[in-house]
Order: structure tokens, then sequence, then C-alpha cells
């Protein structure tokens, strides 16, 4: 179960560096299992009072549903999210016939048929653990992990593979993304694995979940974001893993943090409250955030939108400017969201001066935002990628710009539409607290915060998510979307993740509600 | 926020029980009796109030159905004997137009009069039909108009309903000629008769006290109108021959509709001549014609409609009814066209159900809306298809007024403040500028075609 891949090291620019030295985390995948007692799987496996402890079932699971330790007089409680379900009875090894008490039985998981929606189906939520357990694709059996039920947008594309592609092989695979294609001197800063984390403040998440993150990212090589709540100096090892925020309200940003990073962010804007500011209610602004965000404590803070200072593409140029006089090893990128002309303000982020535009959609978001905003205002990001994407192509700068989108991006499948449909790479946020448990019932904000210890500061709460757990976690996620990737880009014949940029014609639309045949 | 935005809203609790979505099922046989129950963890406190009701017969019994669903119990109990379970009840509610979904949220926002907010991105489809495929602009960098979150409170939301002349007259002495009547409201809504069951009298009671919180006006069938009633607040609604009955009552009125009808400019007219002072709509239903209707209207000096579309939100009498948000952009385009769009009022109501009909109805060409499911989904209605009347599981008609005025205004309140959110996202500052503003909305057609017309089945 465990593999090792060969990782690109980061320039260290040596006199950036005033903190502790970084850290390394090494890039190994182990299984990392579900940090609840009871992990939810599709179905349920029952066994009566009727059972004698034979251990037959013991034998014959090849899943590892049954288990009976040596020593043990009783088998242990099934491991039930283990079981393929009622279709193990084609096979020898069906339990539930093997059984010569018929004490077990088999079903469908009340549980899991009661979890998930459209975008975020049961099934999508239970593959993506089942990714951060085992990192690795082979273990979600025959769950849907590539696309949710929303009936449009990527829910509504499916790859078209070549009949008879070039043969590469998956170890020829280059999933490498080059974030700086400016000449400007600055440095070449490449991931990779053509995604990142997105900006999570302190605040919004706890500080055990920002650390895996940077960690994840660290072994990774590749990058998270902190989000507009400032910069934990826990995170300090992990500098040249971190993206940055400059945000509407200025919360914790100061020229050390900015000269910390390689990458910094502005943020315009975010997908989930598109043209509004963000909100971190009084009950979530502790002690210890309100220290960090250089707030008073309980007080609600706002980010107001828009960026008073910015009214113009040349007030944006003056906001780079800034970031590049006091950080001259910084890339810059700019975070937007999608109205109609996001195209324009893409191109604006060029001539500004950006090496990245990120374009955030409006369906993703982590951090709670109003309802009204979530589902109408501005365009969903399978739109805006084209638009932009070819808006960037007709003013002849595609190339000297890296274009990153997000915003309701779930699997690596998204990742790949995106790409295909003309980003360079993705962001992504829900996915890896997924990866650590959440359950996306959506009270992020109330009472005490997230009950799953991951979106909330309470200090008891917290405790409920390692860190070291959470690191592995978010590893083995990543390694799971890089074999798909890999995959689909081999069957594809493509030799780079790069190859797969702008391209419609691998991709084919599916009306909802036909029949839909799975290549 | 000035006075006259402010929406007074008070946390009001439902009658009934909620009808929740989740309950945990707890299969009790197996339990453990752990001295550290995954239950008194609860972080929602819902499973202690389940157990206070072992000690107080009084208290509720299944208030599990309060159950956040964020699984901490099912997944840490020591013996794995509780199941999450979508409750039965749950799924029975609604009709295809009214979605669980929405019944929850209008109940949610009926009760605290506050918009709904949650984490972890959107939850529903891609799209759907009407309204549901169109969204809203921003503004962006380049192009914000507003002062932030702090502005927000200064945003306009009032309408004008009336004639609006597009130049000032002069009499035959030079002076200038009285301007006709203007009633300016401080939210673009009216709130309108129900669209299932009787107009009952608590309900009627209940619309115009929340009508007059609102400083808007409550549409009321005229003969559901107490003599000496005050008029403040209330629209009468006529069908026109029985006008003559009621010349004191139309002395005292402010707005007064006429159901269409080959006579409704005499009726009119005959209003008119009692008070000048009146408003008088023409109320008609939002037929594939309504363009040519609206028009004609116009000719016969009538310059509000209110154009009433089906409880869905489409044409009436049409075999392919369109939807509010094409027909609408059809007949705003028309009057555009004939040059006299700002001299009319339309009031555009049917299938008004979430604050976002609201706005995008606005955007699609009306000048303000006219709710009225939601009105009674505020009191606890649950769209069901039973006899609206005699059996109406919740007793709509036995509601207590001023309970069920303060739900109304909650909702509306909850609204009016998401309104405020789109304009403030839009940079908009005011909401007359966003009628007919398709410009700063799209069309899911026309991304589809842009992003996806090159990509094959």
């Amino acid at each position: 179960m465990t593999s090792v891949i060969e990782r690109t090291a980061p320039p260290v620019e040596a006199e950036r560096r005033n903190g502790p030295p970084p850290a390394t985390v090494e890039r190994v995948v182990r299984p990392m299992p579900d940090r609840y007692r009871n992990p939810i799987g599709r179905y349920k496996v029952r066994r009566s009072a009727d059972c004698r402890s034979c251990a037959v079932c013991v034998e014959v699971c090849p899943y590892g549903v049954h288990v009976k330790p040596a020593g043990y007089n009783l088998p242990l409680r099934p491991r039930d999210y283990l079981c393929i379900g009622p279709k193990c009875a084609e096979t020898d090894h069906y339990c539930v016939e093997h059984c010569p008490n018929k004490a077990l039985s088999v079903g469908r998981n009340p549980t899991a048929d009661a979890i998930g929606d459209p975008r975020w189906t049961s099934d999508l939520l239970l593959a993506t653990w089942r990714q951060a357990e085992t990192g690795s694709m082979a273990s979600v059996g025959d769950l849907e992990y590539r696309h949710g039920a929303s009936g449009g947008g990527f829910d509504a594309l499916r790859f078209r593979f070549p009949e008879s592609p070039v043969s590469v092989a998956p170890e020829e695979v280059d999933t490498r993304l080059d974030l700086n294609r400016r000449d400007d001197g600055r440095p070449r800063v490449a991931i990779d694995v053509p995604i990142y984390g997105g900006g999570m403040s302190f605040g919004s998440v706890s500080i055990h979940v920002m650390i895996a993150r940077a960690r994840a990212a660290t072994a990774w090589n590749t990058f998270t974001c902190t989000g507009e709540g400032g910069y934990p100096e826990r995170l300090q090892p992990y500098d040249d893993h971190v993206i940055t925020q400059v945000a509407t309200g200025l919360f914790g940003v100061r020229e050390e943090t900015i000269q910390r990073v390689r990458i910094v962010e502005f943020k315009y804007a975010q997908g989930a409250k598109p043209g509004l500011g963000g909100h971190l209610l009084g009950d979530k602004n502790t002690p210890d955030v309100a220290r960090m965000r250089q707030a008073v404590a309980g007080n609600a803070l706002f980010s107001p939108f828009p960026f008073h200072s910015v009214y113009s593409v040349e007030d944006h140029k003056k906001h780079l400017d800034w970031i590049k006089a006091i950080s001259p090893h910084a890339l810059t990128s700019v975070k937007v969201s999608t109205p109609t002309d996001v195209d324009m303000v893409a191109v604006g982020s060029y001539h500004a001066g950006a090496h990245i535009v990120h374009i955030d959609g409006s369906y993703g978001g982590t951090g709670a935002a109003p309802d009204i905003a979530k589902k109408n205002i501005a365009m969903p990001i399978e739109y805006a990628i084209p638009r932009v994407h070819r808006f960037l192509v007709d003013e002849g700068v595609r190339d000297e710009i890296v274009l990153i989108a997000s915003g309701g991006l779930r699997t690596a499948d998204d990742v790949l539409k995106a790409i295909a449909l003309g980003a360079d790479g993705a962001v992504i946020g829900t996915s890896e607290i997924v990866a650590l448990g959440c359950i996306r019932c959506g009270n992020c904000e109330s009472g005490r915060g997230c009950a799953r210890g991951i979106a909330t500061t309470d200090r008891e709460l917290i405790k409920q998510v390692d860190i070291d757990w959470a690191t592995q976690r978010l590893i083995n996620m990543y390694a799971a979307w890089r074999e798909r990737m890999v995959d689909v880009l081999a069957r594809m014949g493509m030799k780079s993740v790069s190859e797969l940029r702008g391209r419609h014609d691998c991709l084919r639309r599916v009306r909802w509600g036909e029949e839909d045949v799975h290549d | 926020m000035p006075e006259r935005y402010h929406v007074p809203v008070v946390p009001t609790p439902a009658r009934f029980p909620k009808v929740g979505q989740y309950s945990i099922v707890d299969w009790r046989e197996d339990c453990a009796r752990c001295r550290n129950c995954v239950k008194n963890a609860c972080v929602s406190g819902i499973w202690p109030l389940e157990r206070a009701h072992d000690r107080d017969p009084s208290a509720a019994l299944e208030p599990a159905f309060d159950c956040r669903a964020c699984l901490s119990c099912v997944q840490g109990c020591t013996k794995g004997i509780l199941s999450l379970s979508v409750n039965p009840a749950y799924l029975t509610l609604g009709d295809p137009y009214w979605s669980r979904e929405m019944l929850s949220t209008t109940w949610a926002q009926a009760e605290s009069g506050r918009i709904p907010v949650s984490g972890a991105g959107y939850r529903g489809p891609f799209c759907g039909p009407g309204f549901d495929s169109m969204w809203t602009d921003m503004s962006e960098i380049v192009r914000p108009t507003r002062d932030g979150i702090h502005g927000r409170e200064y945003i306009n939301t009032s309408v004008d309903v009336g004639a609006k002349p597009l130049r000032v007259r002069f009499g035959e002495d030079g002076r200038l000629e009285d301007e006709p009547p203007l009633i300016e409201l401080p939210v673009p809504l009216i709130l309108d008769v129900s669209p299932w069951g009787s107009d009952g009298d608590a309900i009627v009671a209940a619309r115009a006290s929340a009508a007059k919180t609102l400083r808007t006006l409550s549409v009321v069938r005229v003969s559901g109108i107490a003599d000496g009633a005050a008029l403040d607040s209330l629209a009468p609604l006529f069908d026109g021959e029985e006008m003559a009955d009621y010349e004191p009552l139309l002395r005292k009125a402010r707005l007064i509709e006429i159901r269409d009808g080959p006579r409704v400019s005499d009726y009119v007219k005959q209003a008119l001549k009692v008070n000048p002072r009146l408003v008088a709509a023409a109320r008609m239903p939002f037929s594939v014609d309504a363009s040519d209707r609206v028009v004609r209207l116009h000719e016969e000096g009538i310059r509000v409609v209110h154009l009433c579309a089906d409880e869905h939100g489409r044409e009436v009498d049409a075999e392919a009814p369109r939807y509010l948000r094409d027909a609408l952009r059809e007949v705003h385009g028309r009057l555009v066209q004939e040059g006299i769009r700002d001299e009319m009022t339309l009031i555009v109501g049917g299938g008004i159900a979430l604050p976002e009909h609201m706005a995008k109805a606005i955007i699609c060409g009306a000048d303000l809306v006219a709710v009225s499911a939601p009105l009674l989904v505020a009191l606890g209605c649950r769209v069901c298809d039973g006899d609206h009347d005699a059996n109406c599981p919740i007793q709509i008609q036995e509601v207590e007024p001023d309970y069920a005025a303060q739900r109304m205004v909650n909702l509306m309140g909850a609204w009016h403040s998401q309104l405020i959110e789109v304009l403030g996202a839009m940079g908009i500052r005011e909401v007359r500028r966003l009628r007919g503003e398709t410009g700063r909305a799209m069309f899911l057609e026309d991304l589809d075609k842009e992003a996806f017309g090159d990509i094959g089945y």
C-alpha cells in the first residue's frame, strides 16, 4: 500500500526566510482509516444472535468485513463499510450464503441513503472518504466517484477517449504545472499536480486543519492558502507551500507575512458570495482568532466588498506593484468571481501584471454564505472557463498567464474537465475538508461551529482532528486524484496535463435522464 | 438604515412542530448503556431534548427532527446502533413546484426573519426551469459602484405604482396640470389574494396588518372588506359591475384592481370620476397574447397592469406555456419597442415563491411583484393537495391574525434583505434600476451555447 513518487524540490531563496527551517513531509501513501468508530459505507451487514462464532465469514470475506483477532472468542462487529453489497452473492465468497447459522444479512445502509445532495451525492462523499483512507482509486469500488447528479455543468460532461490513442505508459505522464509564465525575472514556480488548496482562513477552519493542509501541500509540492485571517506562526515551516491572501478586510496582512511566501493572492471576490463581503460571526471570533486578525474578540468581522482602493485596472496594477515591491520573489495571483465580464477582468489582471488569474465559480465555497447568493449570483465555473480562455487566446496573452478555476470542483474528473474547457489547473476546497470528514451538513456557522471539528475554533471541538491523521488523509486523496488524472491522460494518449488544456474535442455531453453509457 | 426601509422582524415560532428533514433512528437493541453515551455529546443539543421527554411528558416527543445530520452520534456510537434517516413525513411535503427545500427555507425565514445562510457550497441541481436557469450579475473589480457592506443599508428598494407621464403638461391657462397620483411602496411587492383555499377573514386580516407594517398594499376582494375598514393598506379587487355600489369605499382607496374584460377601461374611468387621486390597475391573466393586450390597455388609458401567471409561474391558457422568465421579457420588450414602457407600471404575480424570483422577475421586466402563496407557506401551509378549507391539516383559517401577520412580515423582511444582497452584489443602488436590466443577468441558453456549443453529444 506504500508508494513513493519522485518529487521536485522547490527552490528556496535563503534571504527570503527568517523563520524556522523549512519542514519536509514525506510523500508516502499510508492507510489512514476514518477517525470515527463507525465509518459509513453503502451497505450494512448485520450479525444476529444466531451467530455461533465459527468464523467461517472471516475466512471467506476477501474485503476484510469480518474480523476475529487472535484470542477473541467472538468476531468483531462487521466492518461493513468495506462490504461490496448484495452483488457479492454472485461470487463464491458471499458471507450470507456461507454462514452455517444464517446469522448474517446484508442490505443498504440507510445512513448512506440519507446523506448527500445532487452536487455532492452520497457516492461522491463515500468515494472521497475511501480515497482519503487508501490513497488509491481501486478502493472506491463501484461508487460513482466521477461526477455528481446535478444534471448540468461538469455532471453533464464526459471524456471522449480516442479510439486508438498513442500508447502512453502511466509513468510517462507529467502532471506538473508551471505557475509563472511571465518572463519577468521572478522565480519559476512549478507544482507537481495541477491543483492546489483554496483559501480557508484561521477562524473559518481550525489551526489543525490549516497545518494539515500545509503539510499535505508540502508533501505534494503544491500550495495551500491562508485565506483572509492572518498567517499563523505555526505555518511558518511550510512557508514555501503557502499562499497568503490579501483580501478586502486586510485582516492579518503584514509586510513580513507577504515576504514569507512564494505566491501572494489578491482576493477580490469569492464564488460562494460573489459581490458580497466575507463575514465572520462574532461567535467564531475567539480571542485566538482576534489576535491573528488584529481585531477585538467577539465582534463580527466583515470583509467588505469590493476593495475600496481599486476602481480601475490601473488601481489594480498599483495593488500588484505594491506586493511586487515588498516581495521581489513573490508571484501574484488574482482571485475573482464570475460576473458576465469575467473575461475582461481576467485580461485586466494580465495587464496589471498578475501571474495567475484564479476564477471562482458560484456553486462552490466552503464557508457560510447566503443561500440566495450561492444559487443565483454569478455564473457557474463551467461557463466561465471557456469564456476566459478564449478571450485570453484572442488577446494573444493566453500563454503568459496561468488560468486557475475553482468553485464546485469535487473530483479529479472535474479538474480534468475544467482543464479541457480551458483552465491550466484548479483550486479545490470542499473536497479537502470532505477528506477530513466533512459531511456537508452546512452548519459551519451555527453555535459552537462545526460538529466534526473542521470549520470551528472551539478548543474542544478542534481536538477531533489530529494533524498527522489529517495530513495523511489529504496526501492520500491527492495521490488517488493524481492516479485518476494519469489514467485518463494516458488513455487520451497525452504525456502532459498541459496537452489537455482547451481541448473541447476531448469532451462530450450527455443529456440528463438518458441512459448514460460510461467509458 | 433609513426608517422607511426597515422591516421589523420578530422571531415567531411555528404553531406546529417542524417537519425536519432528518431524524436519527435509535435501534436501542444492543445498547451497551455506556456512561459516555454519544447522545450526551450532541453538539446541537438535540438528544438531551429527547431525553427531556422521559422526565417531562409535555416536552416535545420527536425533537430529533431538529437533527442537523452531523452524524457525530451515528459514527461515534460504541455499538453502531444509530442510523441517520430522512424523515418520511418530510418526503411527503410539497409538490413539483414547491419543493421540500423551498418549504423548509420559507418556514425558517417566516420564523426568524433572517437571510438563510449555510456553508459548504450550493447543494441543488445545476439549473431548472424558469427562473432557475438564469443568474444575476455581480460587480467586479472594474465596476464597484457601492461602498461595500456599510453602504448596503442605503440601497433603495422602493417602487412607484401609477401612471408616470414622460413630460409635464401645462393647461390652457399656462399652469402646470396636476400630475397623476403615484403610490410609492418601500418594497417592490404587494401582497395578493390566496392562490388556493378561500381568502378567509383571518388571513385577510393578517395580510392587511402585514401590508400596513411593510407599508405596502394587500389585494382583497371588495366583498371581503368590512364597512368602515381603513383602506390605507388595502387594494380592493373589483369585477367591475359592482363598482357603483362602492362609491364611499372608492373615495378612500389608494389603489384598486379591476379584473380585465371588454369594459375594463370604462370601469377605470368610472372609478377615477369618483376619486381622481386613485390608482386603478387592470388585473389580467398572463396569457400568450399578453403583450398585445397590455399595449391595447395602454391605448385605452390604463397605466397599471397586474399580470397573473399560474401558480407555477407560467402563462395561462397556453398549449406550451412559457415561464415568466421568457414571457415577461417579451411583454417588457414590446412595451419598450412601443415607447410606452416608462409610462406604465407592471405588477407581476403567480409562482413568485422565493426572493430570487422577485429579483429575477424585476430583471425580466416587472416593476414589482405580487406575493401570494409564500404568505400561506409562512403560516405553515405544506402545499398539500387536499381540500384547502375543510380539511386543512394546519387549520390555516383559524390562525390568529396578529401572529400570522408577524410571520408574513418576517418572511417579507427576509426577502427584502435578500433583495438587498442581490442588488448589493450587482452594484445597483435602486431597485427601480433593476427593472429590465437583462444585460446584468445571464441566461442558461446563452451561456450554454457559448461555452459548450462546440462540444458534441
